[in-house]
């Protein structure tokens, strides 16, 4: 940033080069990204395709078809749509509940372990959850046994699935959160104390309301990772019933049948279609939080 | 309301942050805690207000302890350095916010939050957010929200330290005259003691979480107990210099020391005569220019001029590498190598024991 603004008010060839040097580079490094998404585009609506030339059946160029969309007719789709919605929403509302309590208490009160406690949600988000799928599917297993809380959160349903992943999804939430909650003066949390205001109050009325920003880049990184989870949903839910959309891309490309690809690009390009319209509404709320978030209220 | 501090510490760990301070605030009172950054004064102000427990010792508002009582029950009203305004709060509602707490009809807050602001004349900026307005007017919002639910006592820590001079010396004013007609007993913290000389009845001196003296600004600044009230009180600062004996000959007694010799009033010299070598502290409003050469002057050359605009303040270099500062017509134009001969009335002179750091005179 430095760099840019110093070198950004020298008018010269130089600068221009650099520029240029810069941009080719740029370019140059995105490309396989840009391949991929034309690929995907083409490939969607196209009978098959070689590199990225559409081709008919009879290998000519052409063959525009709209058949690889025809899944949308089917309501499995639909099924898995709405789950990968649960999953994702569920992550959302669970992780920026319970992060934000969690991570004000870290960021603002003296308890026993506090400190413990915080190198172990570090540890514990480092951890690869991939080493915990056994245990994890034991915790269902008895979770199932439950009256009443088994059907809805035990092994093989969407809130089992959900559950594990917003516990998965709490450590990183709870430090972004603590960091948040950080960042807001002591003196107006004393403020709302001494103007009568319960310790929940000052957190629901004064302080919930100057971190928004952060909890906006916490709902829509958790709102991601729900909707294009895989490894979990594809572990505890058998069949496809009550899985998501990546698992039910990865059933498109099983070992009984041939794989049509372009169904593949297709459901793929589908599953985009969300975060594609999701950042277009939040793309300049993202920046925000990228460029440091709120600095001194208003 | 009566506040009265009963050895009060406050201890993180190894940490002393307040240590064992007792002073009594009378109601009605308005009293500054003084002290360098650092050294308790806000950690005892929020205490006060019920923040911080205390590690030890009591808080007692009007003979009642009230060392458990959180700060919501405590009836007090605060202003921050930094304002803490509710951003997301319209001034309206900032100023409501302590009597929507209390649960009061939208009638009463509504007339209530208009009298005040209209008192504090912020009343035409009610629908504002905090950040669309000058410090000057934060501030009067956050006096406002302290005020308005007529609280029985008032905190204030630092809260002009964010305003620039001129606004500073206006709202000094303003928080003196609001404080004098509410009648609300007021602990006001600062580190400027020109803040705590013109706003105060009674200032308490903090240095290092311990009480250094609790008086009036007459008194501290007439005789100061130990050697930081001399030098933090008065501005510009006392001139001190050390390794300064007072002998008596003849039947008058003398202060010297290798850059000067001068008379001192018997009654300041026989406590200190014969001491050996003690600290003499001279106000800078106590060194005049000499008129004329009359054996009883300080020769010194000129250091440096700051001018101040009204005054110039001269450092004048000494004999062994004594500095003194004092204040002289600008239309003398004094100008640095200049020599020139002053005249030190020491009918106010202070002295101090260079060990124990304490006035050999009040002490």
């Amino acid at each position: 940033m430095a760099v840019w603004v110093e070198t950004e008010q020298v008018d010269g060839i130089g600068q221009r080069l650099r520029n240029a040097v810069a941009y080719i580079l740029l370019a140059v490094s995105i490309i396989p990204i840009l391949v991929g998404y034309a690929w995907l585009l083409i490939a969607t609506f196209s009978y098959r395709t070689e590199g990225l030339l559409p081709k008919d059946p009879q290998g000519n160029i052409g063959g525009w078809t709209l058949a690889n969309w025809q899944f949308v007719t089917d309501p499995l789709i639909w099924r898995v749509t709405f789950n990968s919605l649960v999953i994702a929403l569920g992550m959302v509302v669970g992780v920026g509940f319970a992060s934000s309590l969690a991570g004000y208490a870290l960021s603002r009160m003296n308890f026993a372990g506090r400190k413990g406690f915080l190198s172990m949600t570090l540890v514990l988000h480092a951890f690869p959850s991939v080493t915990l799928l056994i245990s994890i599917f034991f915790v269902l297993q008895a979770i199932s046994a439950l009256p009443g809380v088994g059907k809805v959160f035990g092994y093989n349903t969407v809130g089992g699935v959900a559950l594990v992943m917003v516990s998965l999804d709490l450590p990183l939430g709870i430090w972004l959160m603590k960091g948040f909650f950080d960042n807001i003066s002591w003196d107006m949390e004393r403020a709302a104390l001494i103007d009568g205001a319960s310790r929940f109050r000052v957190w629901w009325e004064i302080i919930m309301p100057q971190i928004r920003p952060g909890l906006a880049a916490l709902a829509i990184f958790t709102f991601l990772t729900g909707w294009s989870a895989y490894l979990i949903p594809a572990t505890f839910t058998i069949g496809t019933k009550v899985s998501n959309l990546p698992v039910y891309i990865n059933y498109l490309m099983g070992e009984t049948s041939l794989t049509n690809w372009n169904q593949v690009a297709a459901v793929g390009l589908f599953q985009m279609i969300p975060i594609l319209v999701f950042f277009f509404f939040t793309q300049e709320k993202l920046l925000n939080i990228y460029s440091g978030g709120t600095k001194g209220g208003v | 309301m009566r506040v009265e501090l009963r050895n009060l510490s406050k201890r993180w760990g190894n940490v002393v942050g307040v240590d064992n301070i007792s002073l009594e605030v009378k109601d009605g009172e308005f009293v500054a805690f003084l002290g360098p950054s650092g050294c308790g004064k806000t950690t005892t102000l929020l205490m006060i207000a019920g923040i911080y427990k205390p590690t030890s010792g009591e808080i007692l508002f009007d003979g009642r302890v009230v060392n458990h009582v959180p700060p919501k029950d405590r009836n007090i009203g605060m202003v921050f350095q930094s304002y803490a305004l509710y951003p997301h709060m319209t001034v309206f509602d900032n100023i409501a916010y302590p009597l929507k707490l209390q649960k009061l009809p939208k009638e009463e807050i509504r007339e209530r939050v208009q009298r005040v602001a209209d008192m504090m004349g912020i009343g035409h900026l009610l629908d504002r957010k905090p950040g669309q307005l000058s410090g000057g007017q934060q501030q009067r919002v956050a006096l406002g929200r302290a005020l308005v639910k007529n609280p029985k006592l008032l905190l204030f820590d630092e809260p002009l330290s964010n305003l620039d001079a001129r606004l500073r010396l206006t709202m000094r004013g303003e928080i003196k005259r609001r404080q004098m007609e509410l009648g609300i007993t007021s602990i006001y913290v600062t580190h400027d003691q020109v803040e705590a000389m013109t706003m105060a009845d009674r200032i308490a001196v903090i240095k290092d979480g311990k009480l250094q003296a609790y008086d009036t600004p007459e008194e501290l600044y007439e005789r100061p107990r130990t050697l930081f009230i001399a030098s933090f009180i008065g501005n510009p600062p006392m001139n001190l210099i050390r390794g300064v004996e007072v002998v008596r000959e003849n039947g008058t007694y003398w202060t010297q020391c290798p850059a000067f010799r001068v008379p001192v009033p018997p009654e300041r010299g026989e406590k200190v005569a014969g001491q050996g070598e003690i600290i003499m502290g001279i106000r800078p409003e106590d060194i005049t220019l000499a008129a004329e050469e009359d054996g009883q002057g300080v020769v010194g050359e000129v250091y440096v001029v700051e001018p101040l605009g009204r005054d110039d303040l001269i450092s004048v270099q000494l004999l062994g590498d004594v500095y003194v500062h004092f204040l002289a017509d600008p239309h003398l134009k004094l100008r640095p190598g200049m020599k020139i001969t002053m005249h030190f009335d020491t009918s106010k002179v202070q002295f101090f024991d260079p060990e124990s750091e304490r006035s050999l005179l009040w002490g």
